[in-house]
């Protein structure tokens, strides 16, 4: 399993990528795709639309699921990835590629963990 | 008297004392014996041959016409006879929606066959496997346009009524608004439309041909909607689709309809079918079951349902509808009829109605009752005089002939299809005629 | 095989309709510039493309149908011969009243039968499945909060074993779900239902027996918890075949019913429907019915609109010739078939579950009604063998899997309903193939991965299917498929 050093992480298992403009690209982790299975769908917000720490903003979707994704940010979703609406198998394949959302005007987050303590938080959570 | 219990009372009792129970009472004990039945007052059981004899007897009181001028939402069409032997296959009558594909490749292919077919007819890009009927569909379809900053669905006053009421009852549930959009000499007011949508409108519902048989200017209807950015969604005949213009060259994002004209008898009003299409960027929010192509793990062309995630027995409460059964014995007569009229006998039955129609209608009106809209129909038309519908009506029953449909005072509503010869049509006219003393 | 489009040729086509007897019409229509493209057939290839396609699928007739919850019963052959009869296939539903008297009588008789089993006071039969008859009974619950000034009302309780569409038809309806957790022992955890309830609960929906095949014994002291905060209860029909004729829901405090006429009296499901969902009342709630009802008035039969009617949930009067088809069926059983119908639903299921215990443990173990529920969460565990390896390994023994994985409240799970129509020899079949299966799982866990291994096809990509959805046949002209 795969976690970058770079990047921040939710409980709710989605990572945080803070860009130098302010803005942040948020995805789901490798330890996520790999629990939820074969993805086969997302559903996105809009562009526009306010997210909230803590809160769903979208949904994936595999052939018998469909699970909430939690955003780690309060903002404005500034862009949604919508190559993932007609290749939902990136989030499987490449997690950290298959960015959700990018989140401008950033007025809160979520505990977020680095690498090595969310790797920490899941494997005692599997306990 | 039967239950269709294979076994007898002696193995019911082995079984019984196998599982280490004295008696049935045993198998109950968990419920409350205060709940429990004494006694059901039904009538004792009967025998195979009491039962059809009642139920011939009950039968045999209903009129069946064999003349029948009145539409209204449902439609006498010739049912070839292909149809009914496909569909009484004891596999297709008997067997559980398709969740296990291995064991279910004839249904879900049929119905993958019924989607093309709706996309052709509609020439949209995809359909779900049917809904209850075409009133359901006008409903769910409204449904489907439904978003946060979007809560009022428009109606053509020029719809059926009942697929009206339906759209409102569903509307009640969910707290969407339905206002009407007024007609103007048998059709929608276009103005009256354009004045009306604005950004709070989630979509307006046309009926082509509507209520009045009569067609509508659907292409200027839904460029209106969507000038306000609302969903424009047709509900339609679908013999008349096999002539005229498909929802997809009007503009529509959903196209509905009642599917009973193909290949599905009167019933009594059920069981129909309701289909339902969408336009690709609407597709994944069209409710109920939908079946996709794929590969099974040998690599063989395999039909399965898909995109299940939206649905109810994934998303639950979140689901956008709680549709689970459908109708799909009915689609695959739909499917059945489409392949054995193919294109040629579409559209003649199309025509076959059209002709007919305007033929029943010119008959009328040399009998006496006027045209009441000066419009271009399909197979419907409204008529007006100064005779009561009743003694009109009832005097044609007299000949063995289901009239038009009183729809308001002086006004009929008359339908003639493929079913209706010339010498039939006279029949009528004359007796018409005679009432009207014209 | 292939699809019916591939088959064959332009030019082919049945001679169905006559050649016109009056002048063309000639006028002005909009008119459609694509053509339609349907297959070009004789009546030869249509009907053998139907037999093959036939051929692919298991009806109740090709063989053991267990699948939980869906009440996969033997349908009667003498209830299609009543739907088929011209007098009910062949009458428009707007003819004039006194032409459809016998159409009248049998809605207003099945009514009648309906509540005397139910133990309600009116029935509709508007309502064309059972989803659509929880929508239908959710909206009776709303109109009769909302006819009281009661807009407080706003929330559902469910319990987290419920059917999928409890929830989903709750949404439809406006309320917000609050889904209530259940005991250890699969029932209501009556204390936190207790929590739960307060003076916004609109109502509860509960399917007794439940999803996990159980009757839930303190099903009075639910319904009054409901009563008493102001709620009324709503009855999901669904598993009504265990217990009708031995306790009607009238009788356990529900003000509202839905039955599935495709379950429990044995109407065919016809692949996936048409179904029918007839909703039955209490007295003080059938005003808000929807359509119109049959009444008899001096032997005379009419359409009676309710009052205060919540207005149509479809067209006309339902699936009517489902409700035929259900009338003959009750009419056969009567006051002795019906219990009687029920009580080998439940022997049928104990038996079966007493004779695979030792190998597949129940969820809960204790006597059933007319399914249960067995856990395949031990044998996952072990050898990696999931219910969905036991339910492709069925397929090989001609017999339709049980319900997968539902409800959700048990892991693995396989939901099994044999029905009261099989006989004693089938069941001791499948209990073998149970059996078998288990012991192949033990030697092989591997090979279990492989079944099925002998039907037309095997394990359908579905990951493929949803992620590029191809919902539809694709004409060579158009290129790739999009």
């Amino acid at each position: 399993m795969n976690h970058p050093k770079e990047l921040k992480y939710s409980k709710s298992h989605e990572w945080v990528k803070f860009l130098d403009d302010g803005t942040a690209l948020v995805g789901l982790t490798d330890y996520a795709q790999d629990a939820l299975g074969d993805l086969v769908f997302v559903n996105l917000p809009e562009t526009g639309d306010e997210v909230t720490a803590g809160e769903a903003f979208a949904d994936v979707e595999s052939v018998k699921a469909v699970s909430d994704v939690f955003s780690p940010l309060t903002g404005t979703v500034a862009e949604v990835n919508e190559e993932l609406l007609d290749v939902p198998e990136m989030l499987n394949n490449d997690p950290y590629g298959a960015w959700l959302i990018k989140v401008e005007n950033i007025t809160g987050q979520d505990e977020l963990l680095d690498a090595d303590a969310y790797i920490q938080f899941y494997e005692s959570e599997e306990a | 008297m039967g239950s269709y219990l294979p076994n007898t009372k002696q193995e019911q009792q082995e079984m019984l004392s196998e599982i280490g129970r004295d008696s049935f009472d045993a198998l109950f004990a968990g419920i409350p014996e205060e709940v429990k039945v004494k006694e059901l007052h039904l009538p004792s059981g009967l025998s195979e041959m009491e039962t059809i004899r009642t139920m011939e007897e009950l039968a045999e009181k209903n009129t069946i016409f064999r003349h029948i001028f009145r539409g209204a939402g449902a439609y006498h069409h010739y049912i070839p006879a292909i149809v009914s032997s496909v569909s009484s296959k004891e596999e297709f009558l008997t067997a559980y929606t398709p969740y296990q594909a291995e064991i279910s490749q004839g249904i879900l292919q049929s119905i993958f066959e019924y989607q093309t077919m709706i996309c052709e007819l509609t020439g949209m890009d995809a359909s779900n496997a049917s809904v209850y009927d075409g009133a359901t569909a006008a409903a769910e379809a409204v449904a489907m346009c439904r978003e946060r900053k979007r809560q009022t669905a428009y109606v053509s006053a020029t719809v059926n009524p009942q697929v009206l009421s339906v759209i409102r009852t569903y509307c009640y549930g969910s707290g969407t608004e339905v206002k009407l959009v007024p007609e103007k000499e048998g059709v929608t007011d276009q103005e009256a439309l354009a004045a009306a949508l604005d950004d709070t409108s989630a979509c307006f519902y046309l009926q082509q041909p509507n209520y009045y048989g009569i067609f509508e200017d659907a292409e200027a209807l839904g460029a209106a909607a969507h000038k306000a950015g609302a969903k424009f969604i047709m509900g339609c005949n679908p013999i008349a689709l096999a002539l005229m213009k498909t929802p997809a060259e009007c503009g529509a994002d959903i196209a509905v309809g009642e599917g009973q004209p193909l290949g599905l008898g009167l019933s009594f009003g059920g069981p129909y079918l309701g289909f339902m299409a969408a336009d690709a960027r609407m597709t994944r929010k069209l409710p109920g079951r939908i079946v996709g192509e794929t590969k099974d793990r040998d690599g063989r062309r395999a039909f399965v349902l898909t995109l299940q995630a939206r649905e109810q027995h994934i998303r639950r409460e979140k689901a956008s509808s709680n549709i689970c059964s459908n109708q799909a014995l009915c689609a695959l007569k739909a499917g059945v009829y489409m392949a054995a009229m193919g294109e040629a006998g579409m559209k003649q039955a199309a025509s076959l109605c059209l002709s007919k129609a305007h033929y029943l209608q010119e008959s009328l009106a040399k009998a006496g009752l006027s045209l009441k809209y000066e419009k271009p129909f399909f197979h419907e038309f409204v008529t007006v005089s100064d005779t009561d519908p009743e003694k009109i009506l009832s005097a044609l029953e007299q000949n063995g002939i289901l009239g038009g449909l009183s729809i308001a005072d002086k006004e009929i509503l008359w339908c003639a299809t493929e079913m209706n010869t010339k010498a039939e049509i006279d029949a009528a006219a004359a007796v018409v005629k005679e009432v009207c003393g014209a | 095989m292939k699809l019916i489009f591939e088959r064959g040729k332009e030019g082919r086509q049945c001679t169905l309709l006559p050649q016109c007897d009056v002048p063309a019409a000639e006028i002005e229509i909009p008119k459609r510039a694509k053509p339609l493209r349907l297959p070009h057939l004789s009546e030869t290839e249509i009907s053998r493309h139907y037999t093959e396609l036939a051929g692919q699928v298991h009806g109740v007739n090709n063989g053991f149908y267990p699948l939980g919850s869906c009440t996969m019963k033997y349908n009667p052959k003498v209830n299609e011969e009543a739907a088929a009869l011209a007098g009910f296939a062949r009458i428009h539903p707007l003819q004039p009243e006194h032409t459809v008297q016998g159409a009248l009588e049998v809605l207003e008789r099945t009514e009648e039968m309906l509540c005397e089993i139910t133990g309600m006071d009116s029935v509709t039969m508007q309502p064309a499945a059972g989803a659509h008859g929880e929508f239908t009974g959710l909206l009776l619950i709303k109109a009769y909060h909302d006819s009281r000034g009661d807009h407080k009302r706003t929330k559902i309780i469910v319990p987290d074993s419920a059917h999928g569409t409890n929830p989903a038809s709750a949404s439809m309806v406006g309320y917000e779900v609050v889904s209530i957790p259940s005991g250890s022992d699969g029932c209501v955890d009556l204390e936190k239902l207790r929590a739960a309830v307060g003076d916004d609960t609109a109502g509860l929906m509960l399917t007794n027996p439940n999803t996990v095949g159980l009757f839930d014994k303190n099903i009075i002291e639910i319904t009054s918890v409901i009563h008493e905060a102001g709620g009324l209860n709503y009855y999901d029909g669904a598993n009504l075949n265990a217990v009708m004729g031995i306790v009607r829901p009238g009788d356990m405090g529900f003000d509202v019913v839905h039955l599935n006429l495709h379950k429990t009296f044995s109407t065919p499901h016809g692949g996936g429907g048409p179904g029918s969902g007839p909703v039955g009342c209490k007295a003080f709630l059938k005003e808000f019915l929807p359509g119109r009802q049959a009444v008899c008035e001096d032997g005379t039969f009419s359409l009676r609109k309710p009052e205060h009617s919540i207005g149509d949930v479809k067209s006309f009067y339902g699936n009517f010739l489902v409700v035929v088809r259900a009338m003959a069926y009750i009419l056969m059983l009567g006051k002795e078939g019906i219990p009687e119908a029920a009580q080998n639903a439940v022997l049928n299921a104990n038996y079966m579950m007493e004779k695979l215990k030792a190998l597949y443990p129940p969820a809960y173990d204790e006597t059933c009604m007319h399914e249960f529920v067995i856990t395949l969460e031990q044998m996952k565990r072990e050898n990696g063998v999931t219910a969905m390896d036991i339910a492709k390994s069925l397929l090989d023994y001609g017999i339709h899997p049980p319900t997968m994985y539902f409800p959700l409240i048990v892991h693995e799970a396989l939901m099994i309903e044999p029905t009261e129509t099989e006989s004693r020899e089938t069941l001791d079949e499948a209990i073998r193939a149970f059996g078998e299966i288990y012991a192949k799982a033990q030697e092989d866990p591997e090979a279990m991965h492989e079944a099925p291994v002998s039907t037309y096809i095997r394990r359908p990509d579905e990951v493929q299917a949803a992620r590029k959805p191809v919902l539809r046949w694709s004409f060579p002209e158009d290129g790739e498929q999009k």
